[in-house]
């Protein structure tokens, strides 16, 4: 401790998705370990009125120096990870910038104007691309695909925190990620998302 | 930490805004808390009663908030610390007894917790509850940061009890639902024993809670002036900037965040001063005539009403010989909307309007980009019901009923996540909202048109949580007065919206102790209402229903509609169908349906495939309720007992 961690002060990351993916449970585990290595983090949330299916994100502001802005300013994300891939392009129009990194999941959840025919739904082929061009690094993984092998698509959001870790991006460790995950599930459960956060951390590695 | 109880004094904590309510209450040997579930409210009496056996604490979910401040207000004539805590439209439910209780006082530490929603993120509007704490003439405070409101609510409870009256808080949702470090203080030992002593005369403010007496006002302002007093020289008011800034910010709560940091973004912490206060009602004139005598020019940075900014205005007009003539800015000078939530950027518009400065959050060109990549490659998220959600199923067969009955029949609506039957994923069934219980209220008013000529089937929804809520007494009023209206109740076992907190109608309480529950058919029976109970997985079941409820034109009826929501803990664990398309049976655009399933029934979980041109099952969304299968003209979904 004492000496900068941090890249940047505040860092500012936004976990982005869409409701029921587990982005709240993200951003509470990920605070929680951050906390734990001594630093301050201030978590905004925004979700609207439905719990299932509304575009889902939360702020967080990591720093050494105290809590900052539950709402980040506008233009000013270091990096946005993305539960669902059109969210991070959504959110790259308000808080991107030529230094933004943005790590995402390929699998769409498909807006219900699109299920409707209203509305169209990029294919992930047409978001790569766009989203590389805006931003100063990309990786792309497919946390969800990657987590029904593994028998439930909610291991997503741990498989992307544990590809966050490994980026490099924040103090982020195993070891503290163990402590903290086991204070939000049972045990039979911890050995599931253990191996869901280290496998995120591989195919992070791969991209 | 199981509970916050297991929170050792010194320990640093990323908590979230509502733990630090409920901590700071903790911390302040509260005994008693009660509340009614609301967004952004709910969590504080959920960890409470998390924490009640280990701290000896009484906390439950009441049936309204009205009642929550009554079983409150006890504790509290019995001596003890209490709670209590609602949403701010909730503060409106209980606005009746809080005004007499404004007028008894309070004896043990009251404290009242309004957590308001601005921008109306989770809740039908964005009202402001502040004005009531100046109507009823209670002291006002608003924390700036996760500490304060932790450390706030703690000093709320001491300064109620110095002034023997109730003291409100007020949050906002970037407070309740954002979190951040907070170091824990120590937890009291209490064991307050609960008398309630009515010696001497009842008339006397130290010894009689009775509200009665005009003369009682007097003291209600007496208590309100010891409290201004105080406040003089509060912690909670701060000051940071320059000793004669070029432009005074007076702000409080989130605000307060959003103003510091748009100064320093815009890099003017030398010329601009920010006075935060946390005693935002009544104001402290002294510190405000200190502050406001060092800057010509002064703006108010507060959400939902110009609250602060016009109390601020009489101070500033009645010290004007002192102080000089100020310019003032904020929602009058429309450099803060009147509208909506706040955020950093719009402060920082705000100061670089008024200090004449140049700022792009946003090189334009990059703007341009990923402003157009947004528009088509990002669709707009629209409001739905949850795959699997009751609601869905319930509105389609009440919607197919009216249609089929061609009386251009309709919906009163009310307060829940079925208020989103308003538009497209209730199939806009919903044709009124106002407040809770309100659905059946107005439906009773309706069906004593028919004299006049209405002859609209007049329907009324509402959860069965809003039943017990305010919907009995609606009822009541349709069942006397023989009004011809079916109300409908969405019976999904729970406080659904807010998170399954339990209500009068389950067997286990707050405390998690067993309880009894009330029947919803069976107090509808005794009203002497016709009453239905149907699943509305059942589709062919429920219109059969409905439709035979429609006419029956003797007085009011009530239908219950009862399936557990798709979140709560007993549709989670399993699916009952595993759902697929066959796509040799999907016609498709040539089916004639018009995509009846993916069109107009809109479940997440069933999407198009526009490859094949057939519906698909997204099986990492759907839950398996198996409605789809039923609403299929040619059977092409199909379900199997999972």
């Amino acid at each position: 401790m004492g000496q900068t961690r941090l890249t940047k002060d505040p860092y500012n990351l936004i976990i982005t998705g869409v409701g029921g993916q587990g982005n709240v449970m993200a951003s509470r585990v990920l605070g929680n370990m951050l906390v734990r290595q001594g630093l301050s983090v201030t978590i905004g949330e925004t979700f609207g009125s439905s719990q299932r299916g509304g575009s889902v994100m939360s702020h967080m502001r990591i720093s050494e120096k105290g809590n900052w802005s539950p709402q980040i300013p506008k233009g000013q994300a270091d990096l946005i990870l993305a539960l669902e891939p059109s969210e991070a392009v959504r959110l790259l129009a308000s808080y991107g910038n030529s230094t933004v990194k943005v790590l995402s999941n390929t699998r769409p959840i498909y807006p219900m104007d699109v299920i409707a025919g209203e509305k169209k739904y990029p294919s992930i082929e047409e978001i790569i691309p766009s989203v590389k061009e805006l931003t100063s690094e990309a990786w792309f993984i497919p946390a969800t695909d990657e987590a029904l092998k593994m028998g439930n698509a909610i291991y997503g959001n741990i498989i992307m925190l544990g590809a966050l870790a490994a980026t490099g991006a924040l103090p982020m460790d195993t070891e503290v990620f163990k402590e903290v995950i086991a204070e939000f599930l049972s045990e039979d459960k911890l050995d599931m998302n253990l191996k869901a956060y280290e496998f995120g951390g591989e195919m992070l590695k791969k991209t | 930490m199981a509970t916050l109880m297991d929170g050792k004094e010194g320990m640093e904590y990323m908590a979230m805004g509502n733990e630090a309510f409920a901590r700071g209450a903790l911390e302040a040997g509260v005994q008693v808390a009660a509340g009614y579930p609301g967004t952004p409210s709910s969590e504080i009496i959920e960890q409470l009663s998390r924490a009640a056996k280990q701290a000896g604490i009484y906390v439950e979910w009441s049936v309204n908030e009205k009642l929550a401040l009554e079983v409150a207000a006890a504790a509290s004539f019995a001596e003890l610390r209490a709670l209590a805590v609602m949403k701010q439209n909730g503060v409106n439910v209980a606005s009746d007894f809080l005004l007499h209780l404004a007028t008894s006082g309070t004896r043990g530490g009251m404290v009242l917790i309004a957590c308001e929603d601005p921008g109306a993120l989770s809740s039908v509007n964005e009202g402001d509850a502040r004005a009531f704490a100046k109507l009823v003439e209670i002291p006002l405070l608003e924390p700036g940061d996760f500490q304060e409101a932790k450390d706030m609510t703690k000093w709320a409870f001491e300064l109620s009890e110095q002034i023997r009256n109730l003291v409100m808080v007020r949050s906002v949702t970037r407070m309740s639902h954002a979190s951040g470090n907070i170091r824990f203080g120590p937890l009291p030992k209490v064991s307050t024993k609960a008398e309630y002593k009515y010696s001497g005369s009842p008339l006397d403010p130290n010894t009689g809670m009775i509200a009665a007496g005009g003369f009682r006002h007097r003291f209600v302002l007496d208590k309100l002036k010891k409290a201004v007093a105080l406040f003089e020289e509060s912690p909670f008011n701060t000051y940071q900037g320059p000793e004669k800034p070029a432009l005074l910010i007076i702000t409080s709560s989130a605000c307060y965040l959003y103003a510091r940091e748009a100064a320093r973004i815009l890099d003017v912490e030398d010329r601009v001063g920010i006075l935060k206060l946390g005693t935002t009602w009544p104001l402290p004139p002294n510190l405000l005539k200190k502050h406001m005598a060092s800057a010509d020019n002064i703006l108010v940075v507060e959400e939902v009403a110009p609250f602060m900014e016009e109390n601020v205005k009489v101070l500033a007009a009645e010290m004007a010989g002192e102080i000089g003539i100020k310019n003032f800015y904020g929602k009058k000078s429309e450099h803060i909307p009147s509208v909506g939530e706040l955020n950093p950027d719009i402060v920082l518009s705000a100061l670089a309007d008024i200090l004449d400065l140049g700022y792009e959050s946003m090189p334009a060109e990059y703007a341009k980009k990923t402003g157009a990549f947004a528009t088509t490659k990002a669709p707009a998220r629209a409001l739905t019901f949850c795959p699997g959600c009751p609601h869905r199923a319930s509105f389609w067969s009440i919607h197919n009923a009216l249609e089929l009955d061609a009386r251009k029949g309709f919906v009163c609506g009310d307060i829940g996540c079925y208020t989103m039957a308003a538009g497209p994923t209730g199939f806009n069934t919903i044709k009124t909202v106002h407040s809770m219980g309100s659905g059946t209220g107005v439906a009773s008013g309706f069906a004593k048109l028919r004299q006049f000529g209405m002859e609209q089937p007049i329907v009324a929804v509402c959860g069965d949580s809003t039943f017990f809520h305010s919907g009995i007494p609606a009822l009541v009023n349709a069942v006397h007065h023989k009004a011809d209206l079916t109300m409908i109740v969405l019976d999904n076992s729970g406080t659904a919206m807010t998170g399954f907190q339990s209500h009068p109608g389950l067997t286990v309480n707050a405390m998690h102790d067993e309880v009894p529950a009330l029947d919803i058919a069976e107090i509808c029976r005794s009203m002497g209402a016709r009453v239905e109970v149907r699943d509305p997985f059942n589709l062919p079941e429920t219109q059969a229903a409905l439709n035979e409820l429609l006419e029956y034109r003797e007085g009011a009826k009530v239908l219950i509609l009862r399936q557990a929501c798709a979140l709560s803990p007993q549709r989670k664990s399993g699916q009952k169908f595993k759902m697929h398309v066959d796509e040799n049976l999907c016609l498709g655009e040539d089916c004639g349906c018009g995509r009846l399933c993916t069109r107009i029934f809109r479940c997440p979980g069933l999407i198009w495939d526009e490859a094949k041109g057939v519906s698909r099952i997204d099986e990492v969304i759907c839950v398996g309720c198996g409605v789809c299968a039923d609403i299929c003209p040619q059977q092409a979904i199909k379900r199997e007992v999972a």
